[in-house]
């Protein structure tokens, strides 16, 4: 791969052309040697014998495992070859790969309710798109061509399952019954917004949705995610921990380091790598090597799975499957949805200056949401009057939200000190009556939908 | 939640009455001294049964008690089943069990992350960073995730359940990572708590006040005195609040404030003087963050005169916070400039160890040069 080839994007362009081979039809976690995933090691024989090389044995005994010798010296390269293949349901025009046969399908009133979230995030997403766009508040960020990755996932959840997402996931907080107001309200930072009008846009957080609140740095939520599910654990919770992030994001230490103490300390969490191929400007393969995120299983001793990101079908099934297996062994899974960014990274982004249009048309073509919907209305499950309906009615709501969480006002300053701490400490006491008598004699300077006391 | 063990209520009204040894280090009891009014009431409110012994044995008993008082309590980082390097962990993963006392892989960036998500699912992880020195991999966990933990959320979610146990300070051989005093850096992060002892008794009652308080605490254990300072220290359930200054030796002449084990510095630094007939009023800041501004201006107001002193380097450090609130709060009150003792600003240097450090001489010749002002 050239420098050139890379800054025009043609490395996009030739995975899409990788990923028209793919489909394999049946879903299974390629699991590691048995060995590595069993529970915690038992302290007490942690210093159990048998360590140390013997020329004569056939076996390098090492700690818990046999290593076997050979005389040939070889450097084991990494294979060419995928080894995990990418699980699908629907093929690119929305057919079934199991024909009639009903496999890996859902009923009708689950997938209708897939449909229809799917539909109302894309809405949702344009026009507080264009709300930013028109400066109506400060940032976005969309979720195109990953709406079947995140309904497909949040479906196949259970509401007790706790969440530590990264940002593109908003999705399953309108599967979870956020209302779209709730979602203008934090976007607006008004009154009314959870955080209190304390982050930026997009970063939704809802303790009794069991949704962490969304932080910006990359990865911080997947060490996080691991100890949420190791105290779950103790405790005896019912749910699983599941963590959102990006292939970019994996790249961090502490994508290594969650994986490293999930697996040795077996903690129920389900690692959720949205593969979307792009990190702001830089191509997933200017990002890693080797068979992707979810092949790093293998190394951390971790079951994987891979599916195709924008197959709705798909991405339930898996993610029922994962959270079965960790319900059942207790011990995390990786999964890798193979999906694509088809949006700008966010508004301050204009994604046409690295990467080219004909790619993006290209996955454009195979939109999730669409072939979700040659599917349903396959099944005559869905009609082009309620498409219609639907998108209509979704639209207004939209409009009518935004209109109402901008006329809100603020949290009082007061709400600027508290939460630092679980009181008010007494320095932050003083500075805040330091603050409030300036705001006072100078409430010209401050804005005037923050009431100052 | 059993805020008094067993034996704490037990044993209350047939104790004698704590008096404190002599230390090694300097740390001498003051018990012939009233100590500030809050820490008085505490701790004569406490009185129990006690017994002498050493700083990581102080810690121990706290993790001890706080393992046995509420199961939500975990212990965890490197090399902590079997005690861990200083001995701060022993004899806990045998009395509570592998599944809340336990070793993590070595990741100092995994064990806080690791710690926020179980503080965040309401548990109290009490984890260790093998050396102050290495805990800047777990800077970001720390100050982008647990101090805005709650913050971020508008008061949903919080991990204040959280405290971070790390070893610091000089040994005279540690060299550039075996040595540092980080607390600067943490005590700029609004949402954390900065906590540092300067003896045994003080070690177990901030601890258990520190693993108590809803809000993430970095408690820094001075390493040279995990052995060598020695003093009576209560059974059972026995706490010294947060954020309250402790003026372990009362004077007139000028105030002397230090933390850890620069406290020890800082009292026989005292003693010298009084032979000199200069009377120093020695405090001993203990919570860095938030800090008692009332019991050092107090003081200075009294005293006129000011000396901050720290192992880390002067600039930005945490004396450079004190002197500058001072200097605004009892400026029409002092006699001279309120000055500083503390490392120098360079890495931590091995062989000029005892060039970099703030001593008993340098800490007298100082007070002398604030007293001829």
């Amino acid at each position: 791969m050239t420098a050139t080839a890379r800054a025009f994007g043609m490395v996009g362009l030739r995975w899409l052309a990788g990923c028209r081979a793919f489909g394999s039809p049946a879903l299974g976690l390629l699991d590691p040697p048995a060995a590595s995933s069993s529970g915690r090691r038992a302290l007490a024989s942690s210093a159990a014998g048998g360590e140390g090389g013997d020329q004569g044995s056939e076996f390098y005994q090492f700690r818990d495992r046999k290593i076997p010798f050979v005389p040939e010296l070889t450097i084991h390269k990494p294979s060419d070859e995928i080894a995990i293949p990418c699980f699908r349901v629907l093929d690119d025009a929305g057919n079934s790969v199991h024909g009639d046969s009903g496999e890996y399908e859902v009923e009708e009133p689950l997938a209708r309710k897939m449909y229809e979230t799917m539909v109302r995030l894309q809405t949702l997403d344009t026009l507080f798109y264009e709300a930013q766009r028109q400066g109506r508040f400060s940032f976005y960020m969309t979720c195109f061509g990953e709406e079947a990755t995140v309904i497909g996932s949040a479906a196949g959840l259970e509401h007790a399952d706790h969440v530590f997402a990264q940002y593109r996931e908003h999705g399953l907080l309108l599967w979870r019954g956020q209302t779209l107001q709730e979602f203008a309200d934090q976007c607006y930072g008004n009154h009314r917004d959870y955080n209190k009008g304390r982050q930026m846009p997009i970063h939704y957080g809802r303790k009794d949705m069991n949704v962490q609140t969304i932080s910006s740095p990359l990865c911080t939520q997947l060490p996080q995610a691991a100890g949420a599910a190791y105290a779950n654990k103790l405790a005896g919770y019912e749910g699983i921990t599941v963590t959102y992030f990006g292939e970019g994001a994996a790249s961090e230490g502490d994508f290594h380091a969650a994986m490293n103490f999930a697996s040795t300390l077996s903690c129920p969490v389900l690692f959720f790598c949205r593969n979307n191929g792009w990190a702001i400007s830089t191509p997933s393969d200017e990002q890693y090597t080797g068979d992707g995120i979810a092949g790093r299983g293998q190394a951390y001793g971790m079951p994987a799975i891979r599916v195709d990101g924008m197959d709705a079908l798909a991405m339930y099934h898996a993610t029922k499957a994962a959270r079965q297996y960790i319900v059942e062994n207790q011990s995390p899974v990786i999964l890798e949805a193979m999906s694509y960014r088809t949006s700008h990274h966010s508004t301050s982004d204009d994604s046409s200056r690295y990467r080219e249009i004909s790619e993006m048309k290209a996955w454009k073509a195979r939109d999730p949401v669409s072939r979700f919907q040659v599917w349903l209305e396959g099944k005559g499950w869905w009609t082009e009057s309620e498409e219609s309906e639907l998108r209509a009615e979704a639209r207004k709501e939209v409009m009518k939200v935004l209109d109402l969480a901008e006329r809100e006002r603020k949290r009082p300053l007061r709400d600027m000190v508290t939460d630092v701490y679980d009181e008010v400490p007494q320095h932050l006491e003083r500075q805040y009556e330091e603050i409030k008598a300036f705001a006072l004699k100078n409430k010209a300077l401050f804005p005037n939908d923050t009431p100052i006391e | 939640m059993l805020r008094g063990s067993g034996v704490s209520l037990g044993l209350r009204g047939l104790v004698e009455r704590t008096v404190s040894s002599a230390l090694s280090c300097g740390q001498a009891a003051t018990s012939s001294r009233p100590l500030s009014t809050a820490t008085t009431e505490a701790e004569v409110g406490e009185q129990q049964r006690t017994r002498k012994i050493n700083f990581f044995t102080a810690i121990n008993d706290a993790l001890n008690v706080s393992l046995e008082e509420d199961e939500k309590t975990l212990v965890f980082g490197e090399d902590v089943s079997f005690g861990g390097v200083f001995r701060c962990t022993s004899g806990l993963l045998e009395k509570h069990g592998g599944e809340r006392v336990f070793n993590t892989p070595l990741c100092e960036q995994g064990i806080l992350g690791f710690a926020v998500g179980a503080a965040a699912m309401g548990y109290k992880p009490v984890v260790e960073i093998q050396f102050a020195d290495y805990i800047f991999p777990a800077f970001d966990q720390i100050v982008n995730e647990a101090a805005k933990y709650r913050y971020r959320s508008g008061g949903q979610f919080s991990c204040g359940g959280l405290t971070v146990r790390t070893p610091c300070g000089a040994v005279g051989h540690g060299g550039h990572y075996h040595s540092q005093s980080p607390e600067a850096f943490f005590m700029h992060s609004p949402g954390l708590k900065v906590v540092m002892p300067s003896r045994p008794r003080d070690a177990k009652g901030l601890l258990l006040s520190s693993i108590r308080d809803d809000n993430p605490v970095i408690f820094f254990e001075p390493k040279i005195m995990y052995r060598t300072s020695v003093e009576e220290v209560p059974y059972g359930d026995f706490t010294v609040p947060l954020g309250e200054a402790a003026v372990v030796r009362e004077g007139s002449d000028i105030t002397l404030v230090g933390w850890g084990s620069q406290v020890g510095v800082l009292r026989q630094a005292a003693e010298e003087c009084e032979q000199e007939g200069i009377s120093c009023e020695v405090i001993d800041l203990r919570t860095i963050l938030p800090w008692d501004v009332e019991a050092i201006t107090k003081s200075v107001t009294k005293t006129g005169r000011l000396l901050v002193s720290h192992e880390a380097p002067l600039t930005a450090g945490v004396g450079a916070e004190i002197v500058s609130t001072v200097s605004k709060e009892c400026f029409l009150s002092l006699e001279s400039p309120p000055t500083r003792v503390c490392g120098a600003d360079t890495p931590f240097p091995l062989v000029w160890e005892p060039f970099y450090l703030p001593r008993q001489a340098k800490v007298v010749a100082e007070i002398k040069e604030s007293l001829n002002f």
